[in-house]
């Protein structure tokens, strides 16, 4: 049988030019593009993602603002809400990896990860295009979130760029949540195990923390857990860069309390290399 | 020289469920291999192991001259595979979703662009274009599935149960793409558990069964497999049996002595296998008749694919829920005509 002759002449993918680091960058955007133009045809979940964090603010602020005690502070509640809202940003951001992990967890139930292995393409780019999608969505969420947060009073008492900083670390904190929502995606079964798997434990990890009450008050064992732990560094480091800390504020002993920006900094990336590694490697062996 | 799908001793295991067992496949450029087999049997395994989605435990694979193991990323520009779910993007529209994976293949934007029109044309999804996939049919969704798996004219295809929960109509129109898609050269690999649809389509056709291939060959060759056609006859009355076996008997492939015939009783049905066709058909029709035995049915039957498979796996292809209306022998005699006007189609191609 010589069927060469009516082979199909083809446009056959060349190789890319650039090699595997071009390819990956322009697999990345062409997987991110995908990602936002579902979140514009999919807008309730955008819209939702903003309920919670909304709700938070205003029943933080009101409904306990006047009875938590603040080191420095007393009972004040407008130095309450400027203190909690760095906390609800930092959740708020962390939340992306529900988004994150439901989103890649029904691209496997449907097929679509099959099918993206199929495809001569980057292999991490089907997860990293998914995070840069969350990343934009998580940053349009906070933009909205800090106009709510002005209007029942949050203000900063720093220059700007201290305030970009502070929110520049709160996206990367989102960022790197995304790729523990990625792996989980790919963990899970179906896309509703991947929303619950993705929220349950934040809520430990964000209560136990400097979020939303001073860990000063916390028993021994949870403070240690508190000072340490991942989100309340970045808490904190928004504190101090948006001078949202009440003026004789003791800073508890501990390194990333006493060195939050860096602490947040080294969290988020440490963060990022051990789960992208773990989801691009789980990717690779993916069976829906 | 291996053909352009060519596998050997294939062995995966799944705890303890070995998914595959010792799979060999050669399918010739230009031809179209049909795995046959219940659900479980291992094709979609085969499939997966194939387009470099699934290593396998032990064993060889090459596709389109490229080692599946060693040189995975190559395979994946020379595949297109079309699994068995439509796996499209809902939230997309039909074109946005064949512009995703050209670019994914590596295609230029505007080429891209420029293969997904035309894709969208040929698939009669023009119309559909600009609408999200949601909005599809579910055969639309399987006509774009198909034509993303098209988006570089790839070489060698994998199409993994492809009309499954089609309609008959829909089902039709899929073959018929896939019939033209064959016939401009494409390799194909097709699995299904439609006996009626690797009939229509497949050159050769394996039989699979609990992960291993029990049998292979052309459809033809697999049906001889099972004995040639026979003649039944229904009598309307009982006691009328005996004589209409000893006229049976006579026209017995296997000689009046040896009788061959089967009866059961409960039914009043008599089968004897035959040579002789439609002609002797008539002649014994006019016996029975001379003979005053009243017929309440009477019928030619070709052996289908079906019975292949009854016969090798002992139990029949649709294990499960969704086994279609199977072709009845006038139904099969009409797919094999339909399979050389194909050919010769393909013929004329060359």
């Amino acid at each position: 049988m010589t069927a060469t002759s009516t082979a199909p002449t083809a446009p056959r993918p060349a190789a890319p030019a650039g090699g595997g680091l071009r390819q990956s960058v322009t697999d990345s955007l062409t997987m991110a593009k995908r990602n936002l133009i579902r979140m514009v045809r999919i807008p309730e979940v955008v819209i939702f993602g903003l309920f919670q964090p909304i709700m938070f603010v205003v029943l933080f602020s009101y409904v306990f603002g006047g009875s938590i005690n603040l080191p420095g502070a007393g009972l004040d509640p407008g130095l309450y809400r400027e203190f909690l809202m760095a906390g609800i940003f930092a959740q708020t951001v962390t939340f992306a990896t529900a988004g994150a992990g439901a989103g890649i967890a029904e691209d496997m139930h449907k097929g679509l990860i099959d099918r993206f292995r199929s495809l001569p393409m980057a292999r991490g780019a089907v997860l990293t295009g998914r995070t840069i999608a969350d990343l934009v969505q998580t940053a349009l969420t906070l933009i909205v979130l800090a106009v709510v947060a002005a209007l029942v009073g949050w203000r900063t008492h720093e220059n700007g760029l201290k305030v970009l900083a502070g929110f520049g670390l709160l996206l990367l904190l989102g960022y790197a949540f995304t790729w523990i929502g990625a792996l989980i995606g790919l963990s899970v079964r179906t896309p509703e195990a991947a929303t619950s798997g993705g929220l349950i434990w934040l809520f430990p990890l964000t209560f136990i923390s400097n979020a939303f009450v001073p860990s000063q008050n916390m028993p021994t064992v949870l403070r240690h857990i508190a000072e340490w732990n991942p989100f309340s560094a970045t808490v904190q480091a928004c504190r101090e860069l948006f001078g949202n800390l009440p003026p004789n504020y003791p800073v508890p002993d501990a390194w990333p309390m006493q060195h939050p920006a860096w602490a947040s900094l080294i969290w988020s990336i440490a963060i990022i290399l051990f789960f992208r590694t773990l989801a691009v490697r789980k990717y690779k062996s993916a069976t829906a | 020289m291996p053909g352009a799908i060519y596998a050997e001793g294939l062995v995966k295991t799944f705890g303890e469920v070995r998914a595959l067992d010792g799979v060999d496949l050669d399918v010739p450029e230009g031809t179209v291999l049909g795995l046959l087999g219940p659900n479980g049997a291992g094709k979609t395994t085969a499939v997966r192991v194939l387009t470099t989605l699934l290593t396998p435990d032990s064993g060889k694979a090459v596709v389109a001259g490229l080692d599946v193991l060693k040189q995975p990323h190559e395979v994946r520009r020379s595949i297109g595979l079309s699994g068995q779910f439509a796996a499209i993007d809902e939230y997309l529209t039909g074109r946005e979703n064949l512009q995703m994976v050209g670019q994914l293949y590596q295609l230029p934007a505007r080429e891209a662009k420029a293969r997904a029109a035309e894709l969208l044309e040929r698939f009669n999804l023009s119309d559909a274009a600009d609408r999200t996939a949601k909005t599809y049919s579910g055969g639309m969704r399987r006509r774009l599935d198909l034509a993303a798996a098209l988006v570089v004219r790839p070489p060698v295809m994998f199409m993994d149960e492809p009309t499954t929960g089609l309609d008959p109509r829909n089902r039709l129109q899929l073959w018929e793409v896939i019939e033209d898609l064959v016939a401009g050269g494409t390799t194909l690999l097709l699995t299904t558990q439609y006996l009626e649809e690797a009939d229509r389509l497949a050159h050769d056709i394996a039989v699979v069964d609990h992960g291993k291939v029990i049998a292979r060959g052309t459809s033809d060759q697999l049906k001889a497999q099972t004995g040639g056609e026979r003649i039944e006859v229904v009598v309307h009355d009982r006691g009328q049996i005996p004589t209409a076996e000893a006229l049976l008997a006579a026209h017995s492939v296997q000689g009046a002595a040896q009788s061959g015939v089967t009866v059961e009783q409960h039914t009043r049905r008599l089968t004897v296998p035959v040579t002789g066709g439609a002609k002797l058909l008539a002649e014994v029709i006019r016996e029975l008749d001379s003979r005053g035995i009243e017929i309440d049915d009477i019928g030619l039957r070709r052996p289908t694919l079906d019975d292949v498979f009854i016969t090798l796996t002992g139990h029949g292809a649709e294990d499960e829920e969704t086994a279609p209306a199977e072709g009845d022998a006038t139904e099969a005699a009409g797919g094999k005509k339909k399979r050389k006007s194909r050919k010769q189609k393909k013929e004329a191609v060359k």
